[in-house]
C-alpha cells in the first residue's frame, strides 16, 4: 500500500526520460532487471523488463512491464493490523515523435493491485533551441486511481491527479550540463490509505492510546524545483550533484541533496552515491492526538511525519559486448549491479511495537537494503 | 539627468539582449567541442529502469515527489 504513493511520479520518469535530447530519438535498448527492497519488516521484490525500439526514421517506440512482490510485516502493520502479501502489476507504453528539433512524447501506465488501480496518461514536447545548448520540455500528466478495500468489495474511492512540468537542459560548457525541472502535482479525491489508523490517548484504554481511522483532505498541490548538474573530470569521471526544494499545501516542506562519483576502469564502470532528505510533517499529522476525533484532518502516516533519510550506494557495470565489435544485432551489452542502504530518522514517530509505557516509547528508525542487478543491451 | 550604477548596469545589459536578439545566441559551446559530453558516463540518466525505480522507493518512504525530472541528457549534439 505504502509503495502506491510512488507510482504516479516515477512511471513519468521512464516515459519522459528522452526530453533532455529534443533533436535527437533515444538509443535502442533493453533493461532486464531484479529489484529487491527489504527493511521495515517489508520485503519487495521482482522483475522490470524495458524495451525501446526506432522504428522509421522518426519514431520511438517504449514499453516497460514492471511487478512488485510484496510481503509486508512493517511498524504500521504489526501494531493495527496483520501481515499481507500483494502483487503490483505495472506496464507503461510509449511513443517519442520526432520532428526537426522537436520530440514529441506520449505515454500510458496501468498498475493493477487486487485493491487499487491506477492510469496515467502523460503527454510531453521537448525543443532544442540555441545551437543545440538548449532543450525546453513542457509536459502534462493526468492520473487516475481507484482506491478499494480487500476487506470490503463495495468500498470504492476515486483519485485525480494531474502533473504540470518545465525542464530545461542546458550545455554550460565543454565539461559541464545542468538540467532544472519545476513540477507542480495536484491530487484530488481519497488520498488516505484505507486501512491506516491515527492513535489517540484514552486513559480508558490499557495501554493508554486507542486507535481510530486516519482522514486526509480531499486535496493536495504540490511544487518541487531540482538542480542537477553534471561535470566530467580531466582523467575521464563524472561528478553529479543535484538539489531538489519541495514544498506542499499540507505543509510539507523538504530539502534533498546528493552526490554521485562515476568512474569508468576498463570495460567497468562503477559508481558510488550520497544522498541525504530532510523534511517537515504535514500538518494534520500527529504521532499521538489528544483525544479522538481532535482535529478536522488527521493522519499517523511515517512518511507524512518530520523525517531525515540517508542513503549510501554503491554500484558497476562491466561491458561484456562491445561496440564496433558486437555481437550478432547487439552492439553493446553490459551487466550491472547496485547497492543502496537506506537510514531513516523519525523525529515524531513512535516504535509503539517495543510495548513501552506511553510517553516511553523510543523513536522509530528505518534501514533497508535496495538491490538491483539488470542486464542492459543496445542494439 | 544622472543614471546611477544600477541604472547604468542595466543600460548596458538591456543593449547586449538587444544585440544579441537582433544578431541570434551563438553557441559558445561549438559541436566539435562537445566530445566529453557525449560520453556515455557523462549521460544524465545513464540506466532509466534503474533510476525510475529508485525514485519510486524514495517516493514511497518520503513524503516528498517530483522537481527531479525526466533526466535524459548527453551531449544535446545531433
Amino acid at each position: 500500500m505504502n509503495l502506491r504513493r510512488g507510482i504516479f511520479v516515477s512511471v513519468l520518469g521512464l516515459l519522459l526520460c528522452s526530453h533532455a535530447l529534443a533533436g535527437v530519438l533515444p538509443e535502442d535498448r533493453t533493461d532486464i532487471l531484479y529489484h529487491l527492497y527489504d527493511g521495515g519488516g517489508v520485503r519487495i521484490d521482482g522483475p522490470s523488463v524495458l524495451m525501446r525500439k526506432q522504428i522509421g526514421k522518426s519514431t520511438s517506440f517504449v514499453g516497460n512491464y514492471y511487478v512488485d512482490m510484496i510481503s509486508s510485516a512493517s511498524i504500521d502493520v504489526i501494531t493495527t493490523a496483520s501481515p499481507y502479501t500483494e502483487e503490483r502489476t505495472q506496464w507503461s507504453l510509449g511513443m517519442d515523435y520526432l520532428r526537426g528539433n522537436t520530440t514529441m512524447t506520449v505515454g500510458y501506465t496501468s498498475s493493477v493491485e487486487s485493491d487499487f488501480d491506477a492510469e496515467t496518461y502523460s503527454f510531453s514536447v521537448s525543443q532544442d533551441m540555441f545551437g543545440d545548448m538548449t532543450t525546453l520540455t513542457l509536459s502534462y500528466a493526468l492520473g487516475n486511481d481507484l482506491v478499494g478495500r480487500s476487506d470490503d468489495p463495495t468500498f470504492e474511492r476515486e483519485v485525480d491527479r494531474q502533473h504540470y512540468g518545465v525542464g530545461l537542459t542546458q550545455i554550460l560548457t565543454r565539461n559541464l550540463i545542468a538540467t532544472l525541472n519545476f513540477e507542480t502535482i495536484t491530487d484530488e479525491g481519497f488520498l488516505n490509505n484505507p486501512y491506516r489508523s491515527v492513535r489517540y490517548a484514552d486513559a480508558g484504554s490499557a495501554r493508554g492510546f486507542s486507535f481510530e481511522p486516519e482522514l486526509y483532505p480531499n486535496t493536495r498541490t504540490s511544487n518541487a524545483i531540482g538542480l542537477r548538474m553534471r561535470y566530467f573530470l580531466p582523467y575521464r569521471a563524472t561528478l553529479e550533484g543535484t538539489y531538489r526544494y519541495f514544498t506542499d499545501t499540507w505543509d510539507i516542506e523538504s530539502h534533498t541533496a546528493s552526490i554521485t562519483y562515476t568512474h569508468p576502469i576498463g570495460p567497468f564502470v562503477v559508481h558510488a552515491k550520497y544522498r541525504y532528505h530532510d523534511q517537515t510533517g504535514a500538518h494534520f499529522y500527529s504521532d499521538l492526538f489528544p483525544r479522538s476525533e481532535a482535529t478536522n484532518f488527521r493522519g499517523r502516516d511515517k512518511e507524512l511525519s518530520p523525517l531525515t533519510s540517508q542513503t549510501f550506494g554503491i554500484g558497476g557495470s562491466f561491458e561484456f559486448i562491445s561496440d564496433p565489435e558486437g555481437w550478432r544485432f547487439i552492439k553493446r551489452g553490459t551487466v550491472n549491479f547496485s547497492y543502496n542502504f537506506l537510514s531513516i530518522d523519525y523525529d515524531d514517530f513512535s516504535d509503539i511495537s517495543a510495548g513501552e509505557p506511553l510517553g516511553m516509547e523510543p523513536l522509530y528508525q528505518l534501514e533497508a537494503d535496495i538491490i538491483q542487478i539488470f542486464f542492459s543491451f543496445w542494439y | 539627468m544622472r543614471i546611477n550604477k544600477l541604472g547604468r548596469l542595466l543600460l548596458v545589459l538591456a543593449v547586449l539582449a538587444g544585440t544579441a536578439s537582433c544578431s541570434g545566441i551563438e553557441p559558445w559551446v561549438k559541436p566539435y567541442e562537445r566530445d566529453r559530453l557525449a560520453d556515455p558516463i557523462m549521460a544524465l540518466d545513464m540506466d532509466p529502469v534503474s533510476s525510475a525505480y529508485l525514485q519510486h522507493v524514495y517516493e514511497a518512504r518520503e513524503g516528498a515527489r517530483g522537481g527531479e525530472g525526466a533526466a535524459g541528457g548527453g551531449c544535446g549534439c545531433n
